[in-house]
């Protein structure tokens, strides 16, 4: 299981790295923590001819708050991330879904981003930043831009990364007050890859009723999926025990997904419905318990 | 590794490991792994699935736990690297060391050195008391051999005597 | 003159929880396993594998491969046409169907693995570059990918020079179990379809040659669990004198299980290919190529049938059962054990085991721990739950109503053993293990416990597994012991460790047989050119066969160190006690010589000079030990598990195992292998499970497919043991190796079965997986309270 041959390449500007990208194209794979490049290319499921690493670049291993908005470099490590008490406390959602991600000896190397640009459906990051509404930074030689969650994953393992692009940075805004969220997986072992996972969260009103929620699938589909049909059902209701019930019945209508010898297609949609009623749950609890603190 | 037969591309690597430094010339795709075992000869880490899984390979980079068979060679260039050599002192093994020879937290070895390491990173973070705690440390390596209960006595053990027991304090 | 020989063995080293000399090196990253060592100048090897379950091969094109710079050699099955001999089966049987197996394919391939071809290079990185560069001409056949595909009227032939796909169809008898059925007052009949998968060590499958040009021997390293085995079989590949190849295991190997205890292709191809080059070449296979090529147990389905009458207790055991052997029969040990493992620790007057043993066109199965076990296990103790329910009676109950009392030893089953001989038990204590194990579970409160909890929804439930295992097995495994030239005494065993401590426990034997302190005493093990014969580590034998021969070396090796200090010593006396290194008289022990002043006169004599009188010339020993039978240990197993009915996940709330390994030379060691096997155990009752399609391409080909148990999935144990020592050899031991892992699937399924009771959910497939759970669930609605 040994790598196949590549031209080896460490930039040390973006513009380099760029510019790398624009000469070779699809033959070139941008290299970052390398746990999910690295064991593809020990399978020789992937041999590029260019490997281009980034770990030299200056400047990209940020995690910093702007204002509401919070954005992370190509470079943080996701172990970083786990750690920003101040980021853990303001989007609870990364935090608790990173817990999930492996374990830490690849969270180590792992980057944020580089779990988005591999854009593995199954993975706990790609449906959590879809539930954030995050904006994903590419840079090329001719320009940046930016593409929403909901655009940048488009199929297995496919995103909307061109191949002259690099992802610098991901970007989401804080949650606005009286937002709860839970993540919920189910593995087979823990730290596997999940056979279904659901991020979910709520924005409550006033008046105790969902303002706007995000029901985010992993694992279902090709990309992460927003459950539409339960995020409607949930517009406007208080989270009660027959829209719970409700919520899980709708999930399990609205996913299509692949079975294979180990988890048959009828009992991952079955899993996620389960998963979604309980993330649910949680975030009403959340909502129960931040009224509790108020009431006090 | 022979890199006199290949026409490959190489780059020269300087590391740092166990305290001391090495310069050696390396082809660009040879793993962490392979670099530490065979251009270093430091065979202590050991492979045992070359994807990222098992864990037999970690080792500290930087001070961080890292599977090394997830990095290539010319990545490490620059880099502080502890490997399991580099735990004992001279013929006096290290606390943790000495746990795992006292609870019989070893059969075959194999996995040894990439548990031993995986460890030492959790144990310099902070104590690890409880069952439960023990065993999400040692989850992310495999073993075959010993069922972990050994290890998991061996970790609480070697935190005690390492961290101090807090309850106490 | 007489010495005394038959000093009474104290166990002093014996029963000790000695910690263990082989962790220094280990603990310190210095292990001494096969890619460690230091092997200059060898070559590395890359074997290009079929891509097809079952092919013609129509032509093999080599030619870009060698062009590649860096590539020494490259050799197919028509370019080592010497040696390309069929390896026989380890386990044989007179009506097997033994389809030749090769080292590497020459006109056929028969499952996705199977070596075509071998690359040699200067590194690995080189030779897998060649491997892409080799082109493979392959006519598709139709692949067989089941034991129901195997058995199916009018199924393509898994090879094509078989008149059928069954290896081998055999049957065990006792008494007369269709007129027992017949007249019975109550039956019940299960089917139970249990898989396992590999052994999984940690350290693959290596091999390392040189040939020793000035000497003329090949010397082979090989990470085997049988060095012997393997050297006899090059051997013969090869027509070559048995002394001309000397084999050696490397002192540390990184797990065997059972999978490293067959001889594969790569073991003879390698030798071979390092031969032809005049190089060393050395084999380190990596972890895609264990997944496909290394062998495993794989799936057994299992039709029973039991008798019992109004008390549960049994008449007459039917089991029929099909065995996954996969492309050849390397061996038919785990079917074997299989057929004489049903019957377990019950009485039964009628018995019918019965094996189709089915080729297949998958990766040959053999041992992994357990070795067969597991699935008669499954399948017994599944039915007396199952005679339990029926009669509305406690299964703990059944099971004791059934168990061979401790009087009844030696117990004769009426069938026979793998080993040639009547199965007969030697000795155990059943009942008192069953005991135990209830009552450290808290079994009865956890039933009133259950009770309670199911009126809250909760689903719990409780689950016991009994088992016998047949260990210790023959035919020898031989020692030798010799006072070297330093004042140490040298035991020098045949077989090779993975992981068990040999050089711990023999020494701890060699200390109490001869009454010397351990310090003086060191093993090494596992070398063809050290001992002439040996059989190798599996079947949990070493202890019950290396142990006696150890004992029998070391005894006739003090008698021989007396009777030459009693000739320095000028006495008459055959009373001598070691202290520290120095051989002294028992009622004077200022009165003395040195272990090394007795090897200068016993071993290195003075040149030319005659030997004194009475004194042995060489100082060494050698004992075989055959055991009359093999011996059986014990155990029970019992779990109480809590099954989540949304997502099917089980949680195991706790787990007793009690265990009967006769006399425990080690207690620190025997009971990690006792919960190492446990481990390997809940791998194989919820997690582990390789996977194939229809065509018999495998689908679980990493650790990303395939769950090994982390420090998450196994539950903490109580274990205990009680100590029925064998009367089959003088140390009283028995195996320890697989008890851990022998009944988990059996007693995890119990346990998940009787928690879905209120749903009449069945189950009948091991392992016992979430979407299995859900599943048997699916579209039940549980029964009112």
């Amino acid at each position: 299981m040994k790598p196949p041959r590549f031209t080896y390449h460490a930039p040390t500007a973006v513009e380099e790295a760029t510019g790398l990208l624009a000469d070779y194209h699809e033959d070139a794979k941008v290299l970052a923590g390398g746990q999910s490049l690295i064991p593809l290319l020990s399978f020789r499921l992937a041999a590029p001819g260019h490997l281009i690493d980034i770990n030299r670049l200056p400047g990209l291993d940020h995690v910093e708050r702007a204002g509401n908005a919070w954005r992370i470099g190509a470079l943080a490590r996701q172990r970083t991330v786990e750690r920003s008490a101040e980021l853990a406390a303001a989007v609870p959602l990364l935090a608790q879904a990173l817990a999930n991600v492996a374990h830490p000896q690849i969270r180590n190397r792992g980057t944020i981003c580089g779990s988005l640009a591999h854009g593995d459906s199954s993975a706990e990051l790609p449906a959590v930043m879809t539930a954030l509404d995050a904006r994903m930074t590419l840079v090329s030689a001719g320009g940046t831009r930016q593409v929403g969650a909901g655009d940048f994953f488009q199929f297995h393992l496919t995103t909307a990364i061109e191949p002259d692009e690099l992802l610098t940075a991901v970007e989401f805004d804080s949650p606005v007050p009286r937002t709860y969220a839970a993540f919920e997986e189910f593995a087979l072992r823990r730290g596997d890859f999940a056979l279904a996972g659901v991020a979910a969260t709520a924005t409550f009103g006033a008046d105790d009723r969902i303002e706007r929620c995000r029901v985010v699938a992993a694992g279902v589909a090709p990309t992460p999926l927003r459950l539409a049909a339960v995020e409607e059902l949930l517009a406007g209701s208080e989270l009660s025990a027959p829209v719970l019930a409700a919520a899980k019945e709708a999930a399990y209508r609205e996913v299509t997904p692949m079975g294979d010898s180990r988890a048959d297609s009828d009992y991952r949609r079955h899993l996620l419905s389960v998963l979604v009623r309980r993330a649910l749950s949680a975030v009403l609890s959340k909502h129960g318990a931040e009224q509790e603190g108020e009431r006090r | 590794m022979n890199p006199d037969a290949s026409d490959e591309a190489a780059s020269q690597v300087r590391v740092t490991v166990n305290g001391r430094e090495y310069r050696a010339v390396t082809d660009v795709r040879t793993t962490l792994a392979d670099f530490l075992r065979h251009g270093l000869g430091l065979t202590g880490t050991h492979l045992g699935c070359e994807h990222g899984v098992c864990g037999a390979c970690t080792v500290l980079l930087d001070g961080a736990a890292v599977r090394s068979c997830l990095m290539f060679a010319v990545q490490a260039d620059g880099a502080k690297i502890e490997t399991v050599e580099g735990l004992a002192e001279g013929d006096e093994l290290s606390p943790l060391q000495e746990s795992f020879h006292r609870n019989h937290a070893l059969q075959c070895g194999f996995c040894t050195a990439g548990f031993l390491m995986s460890v030492t990173a959790a144990l310099r973070e902070g104590p690890v008391e409880t069952d439960e705690q023990a065993r999400e440390v040692l989850s992310g390596n495999i073993c075959r051999c010993t069922g972990y209960a050994a290890m998991i006595k061996a970790v609480q053990e070697t935190s005690m005597q390492v961290h101090g027991d807090k309850a106490a304090s | 003159m007489r010495t005394s020989t038959a000093a009474p063995l104290k166990h002093n080293m014996i029963g000790t929880a000695m910690e263990r000399r082989e962790d220094h090196r280990l603990l310190t990253g210095h292990g001494k396993f096969l890619d460690d060592l230091d092997m200059p100048d060898t070559l590395e090897a890359a074997f290009l594998r079929s891509d097809f379950g079952h092919a013609r091969i129509l032509g093999i094109d080599t030619s870009a491969a060698l062009e590649l710079p860096g590539v020494v050699g490259v050799f197919t099955g028509g370019d080592i046409r010497p040696m390309m001999k069929p390896m026989p089966a380890k386990v044989a049987h007179p009506a097997l169907q033994e389809m030749p197996r090769l080292p590497m394919a020459l006109d056929e391939v028969h499952y996705v693995g199977e070596p075509v071809a071998v690359v040699v290079a200067t590194s690995r990185y080189i030779a897998e570059d060649a491997l892409e560069l080799i082109e493979i001409d392959y006519e598709e056949l139709p692949a067989i990918s089941s034991t129901a595909a195997a058995l199916a009227p009018g199924a393509p032939l898994a090879h094509l020079g078989a008149k059928d796909n069954i290896a081998v169809h055999a049957v065990q008898r006792a008494g007369d179990a269709d007129a027992a059925f017949a007249a019975a007052p109550h039956v019940l009949s299960g089917t139970f379809r249990i898989t396992r998968g590999g052994g999984h060590s940690m350290e693959c499958r290596a091999v390392a040659a040189r040939y020793d040009t000035a000497a003329r021997q090949l010397v082979v390293w090989d990470s085997t669990q049988a060095p012997h085995y393997a050297r006899n079989a090059l051997a013969n590949l090869y027509d070559m004198h048995e002394d001309d190849i000397r084999l050696i295991a490397p002192a540390d190997v990184g797990g065997g299980f059972g999978p490293k205890a067959q001889f594969y292709g790569e073991e003879a191809v390698i030798p071979w290919v390092a031969m032809q080059l005049r190089r060393p070449v050395k084999w380190i296979e990596d972890r895609r190529e264990n997944f496909i090529s290394a062998m495993m147990e794989r799936t057994q389905t299992h039709r029973i049938k039991v008798a019992f009458d109004d008390d549960g207790k049994l008449i007459a055991m039917k089991d029929v059962f099909e065995h996954d052997q996969g492309a050849y029969v390397a061996g038919l040990q785990v079917p074997m054990i299989t057929l004489s493992t049903v019957p377990g620790q019950y009485k039964i007057p009628n018995i019918h085991t019965e094996l189709y043993s089915c080729y297949t066109n998958m990766v040959p199965t053999s041992s992994v721990r357990g070795a067969g076990r597991p699935q008669a296990v499954a399948a017994m103790e599944r039915m007396m739950d199952r005679i339990a329910e029926y009669l509305g009676l406690d299964p703990a109950e059944v099971r004791r109503r059934n168990l061979i009392q401790p009087d009844e030893f030696p117990y004769k089953v009426g069938i026979m053993f793998r080993d040639g001989s009547p199965l007969t038990y030697d000795s155990g204590n059943y009942p008192e293990l069953l005991a135990g194990t209830l009552e450290r579970l808290d079994y009865d409160g956890w039933r009133r416990r259950q009770v309670e909890l199911r009126a809250e929804g909760r689903l719990i439930g409780i689950g016991i597994g009994c088992y016998v295992e047949g260990c210790g097995l023959g035919p020898y495994e031989g020692a030798k012991a010799r006072l070297t030239n330093s004042g140490e005494v040298l035991v020098t065993l045949a077989a090779a460790p993975q992981g068990q401590g040999y050089e711990t426990v023999y020494a701890q034997i060699a200390s109490d047989a001869m009454g010397l302190d351990m310090d003086y005493i060191r093993v090494t093990t596992g070398d063809t050119g050290r001992i002439p014969f040996g059989q190798g580590t599996f079947a949990s034998r070493i202890t019950a066969t290396a142990g006696p021969a150890v004992l029998q070396a070391c005894q006739a090796l003090r008698a021989r160190i007396f009777t030459t200090a009693a000739v320095m010593l000028k006495v008459e006396a055959d009373n001598f006690v070691f202290r520290g290194d120095r051989v002294c008289l028992a009622e004077d022990e200022s009165i003395s010589v040195t272990l090394r002043e007795v090897t200068q006169v016993a071993n290195v004599g003075k040149h030319g000079i005659t030997l004194l009188r009475g004194v042995p010339a060489g100082l060494e020993t050698q004992a075989y030990f055959a055991p009359e039978r093999a011996a059986y240990a014990s155990g029970a197993h019992a779990a109480v598990v809590e099954v989540d009915p949304e997502t099917g996940r089980i949680t195991v709330l706790k787990y007793v195992i009690g265990h009967d390994c006769g006399t425990v030379i080690n207690p620190l060691l025997v009971d990690g292998q006792v919960l190492g096997g446990f481990a390997a155990g809940i791998g194989n009752a919820m997690y582990e499970e390789q996977f194939y399609d229809e065509s018999a391409q495998p689908q679980t080909t990493s650790y990303l497919d395939f769950s090994l148990p982390s420090s998450m999935e196994v539950p903490p144990v109580e274990l205990f043991h009680i100590q029925s020592p064998s009367p089959l050899n003088p140390l009283g031991a028995k195996g320890a190796g697989e008890g851990g892992t022998i009944p988990a699937p059996a007693t995890i399924a119990n346990a998940t079965e009787d928690a879905l009771r209120s749903f009449g959910a069945r189950i009948n497939e091991m392992p016992v997986t979430p979407p299995r759970v859900a599943a048997a669930i699916a579209g039940r609605v549980p029964a009112a309270q």
